[in-house]
């Protein structure tokens, strides 16, 4: 018996440390690291920083610590302006996605119950082929001379070739595209438990059909929405790829000046104070979210 | 439940699920396309797909993704459900807080931070970039998202059955191998496809990690993309949709004969 439960006193510790020692130093300790490296000066070597680090120094390290990369970051109004840019972006294609999304969920909460479990794996299938191969199509969509000007021009809508791709409005198709299932799915899962009676006794009661959907329908639905909205809007402030492909040179995110300033400009410390930047402004986000998903998963019966 | 489906939501399913298929049915069209232009229909062809079995690069590209896949989504399928273990079954250890911010952080994460911030650590520890930092670096992403998946199925399971095995004198391992293991099965395969295709798919945290000798599929694609439309990725494209598109199905059929059967026997 004494075996036993030594066991499981072993099983219960390992269980929980394994997995935990993993995140922590592969998720954990490495934005430590990032963290030192942004107040570290840029060196011409490989890797092209200095190391402020030394063991035997503590006064010295934190001597060779400054904050000349945030000071530029502040003082160079690009960096600034890149935020702005990122954070509205990512606003207005939650907002878009949010419209896009909101109708697609409501349809599938209403449509026969037999058919439900089909349209989630329809919706989740594009999610599992590539995401560059996804932004890479719209390329040959939005050219000039591409597909959607072709069709346009065809049914007689424009008269002259659409330039769209290498624009902002781009971007936001591109966000829409490849973020909808992570909108869709979780407002589908508040709208299908949703009970109808409800609204019915809404427009039993007189109630005008836009009327109920605003003071019953939305707020039932608002953790779909809150959740729908973070998991968009976290990720699309970082994105990279997607102003890259469809994005002009005009397009600012701060995603990409993080990946410019470190494969072009090969400036780690200042990619790294970027990365930090970046991270203080999804903090508070980041924080709700997982709140919002702990609280999620362990509500359910 | 009497539900019934308006033309407002008919309408606006088919035009989205039109918005979310048009353009890779799309792709895989013009794959077939004789014509170098990728806009422009010249025919239909296979040449394209021949061109991409004589690019060595491209197929040694293609055999790193599929290594890497298999091994990152391996190790982030134990370590996923240990992490799911944990949080369900082994409610209150110290630091609990942190560890779920460890969990759900990386899902939401910009993939600029993390490929960033695990490159500077495999620097700062001198460990060579290549095949084993883009697995490492993978592992600790897609374990997340195996957690996620498992703990979801091991919060609505009867625990009764578990209980029942430790009564009768099952020790905890064995109880875990014979009971829960069988049970948690389906969330753990799916858990599995879900990391192996994550991995498969990132560019951006491969691209930070990646070394001189090791490039993966989706880091060639990209420098094709940026260089112009090419129809070989097109093809490529269309043999990665093919693959995923089987894979889904069958894993549905799958699960649906599962289920089926296990009705079945319930009744």
């Amino acid at each position: 018996m004494m075996e036993r439960t030594l066991m499981r006193r072993l099983t219960a510790g390992l269980v929980p440390a394994v997995p935990y020692l993993w995140l922590g130093v592969l998720f954990l300790v490495p934005f430590l690291i990032v963290l030192k490296i942004s107040l570290s000066d840029p060196a011409v070597a490989q890797p092209p920083y200095k190391p402020v680090f030394e063991w035997s120094d503590i006064a010295g390290f934190f001597g060779a610590l400054d904050f000349e990369n945030f000071i530029l970051l502040v003082e160079d109004d690009l960096y600034f302006r890149a935020t702005l840019s990122s954070v509205r972006i990512a606003a207005v294609s939650t907002l878009l996605l949010l419209l896009v999304g909101f109708p697609i969920a409501y349809g599938m909460a209403r449509a026969p119950e037999r058919y439900r479990a089909l349209l989630v794996a329809a919706i989740i299938l594009p999610f599992w082929t590539s995401f560059l191969i996804r932004i890479y199509a719209w390329v040959a969509i939005l050219k000039p001379e591409g597909l959607l000007t072709q069709v346009l021009m065809a049914v007689g809508l424009i008269s002259e070739p659409l330039d769209i791709l290498n624009t902002e409005t781009a971007v936001y198709i591109g966000i829409v595209y490849a973020y909808l299932p992570f909108m869709v799915l979780p407002l589908y899962a508040t709208l299908e438990k949703m009970d109808d009676t409800l609204l019915e006794a809404a427009l039993d009661l007189g109630s005008t059909p836009w009327r109920s959907f605003w003071t019953i329908t939305v707020p039932l639905a608002m953790p779909g929405i809150i959740a729908g909205s973070l998991l968009c809007f976290i990720p699309a402030v970082g994105e990279f790829v997607i102003p890259d492909l469809l994005g002009g040179s005009e397009t600012l995110m701060i995603g990409r000046q993080l990946w410019s300033e470190f494969f072009s400009n090969r400036d780690w410390p200042l990619a790294s104070a970027v990365a930090i930047l970046l991270l203080i402004i999804l903090v508070v986000p980041i924080v709700i979210y997982r709140d919002v998903e702990a609280r999620r998963v362990e509500a359910r019966p | 439940m009497n539900r019934r489906l308006s033309a407002f939501n008919v309408t606006s399913l088919v035009i989205g699920f039109a918005f979310l298929y048009l353009p890779i049915l799309l792709l895989v069209l013009y794959s077939f396309n004789a014509s170098r232009l990728v806009t422009v229909w010249g025919g239909f062809s296979t040449q394209w797909y021949g061109a991409l079995f004589r690019n060595e690069a491209l197929m040694e590209a293609a055999w790193v993704t599929l290594r890497v896949a298999f091994l990152s989504a391996t190790l982030a399928t134990v370590l996923g459900t240990l992490a799911a273990l944990a949080l369900t079954r082994y409610g209150r250890f110290p630091g609990r807080t942190l560890f779920t911010g460890m969990v759900y952080a990386p899902m939401v994460m910009p993939e600029v931070i993390t490929g960033l911030s695990l490159l500077l650590f495999f620097v700062a520890v001198d460990f060579d970039r290549g095949f084993w930092t883009i697995t490492l670096a993978h592992t600790t992403l897609t374990m997340c998202f195996v957690t996620v998946v498992v703990q979801s199925r091991l919060m609505t399971f009867d625990r009764s059955l578990e209980e029942a095995a430790m009564d009768l004198g099952a020790p905890p391992l064995r109880t875990f191998f014979s009971v829960t293991l069988p049970l948690i099965a389906p969330s753990i395969v799916a858990g599995f496809l879900l990391a192996f295709t994550l991995s498969m798919d990132d560019l951006v945290i491969a691209s930070f990690n990646a070394g001189p000798g090791a490039t993966t599929l989706p880091i060639k694609i990209y420098s094709a993309v940026r260089l112009g439309l090419s129809p070989e990725v097109n093809a490529a494209s269309a043999i990665l949709i093919g693959i995923v598109t089987l894979g889904v199905i069958s894993a549905t059929l799958l699960s649906k004969r599962s289920i089926l059967s296990s009705r079945r026997n319930a009744h």
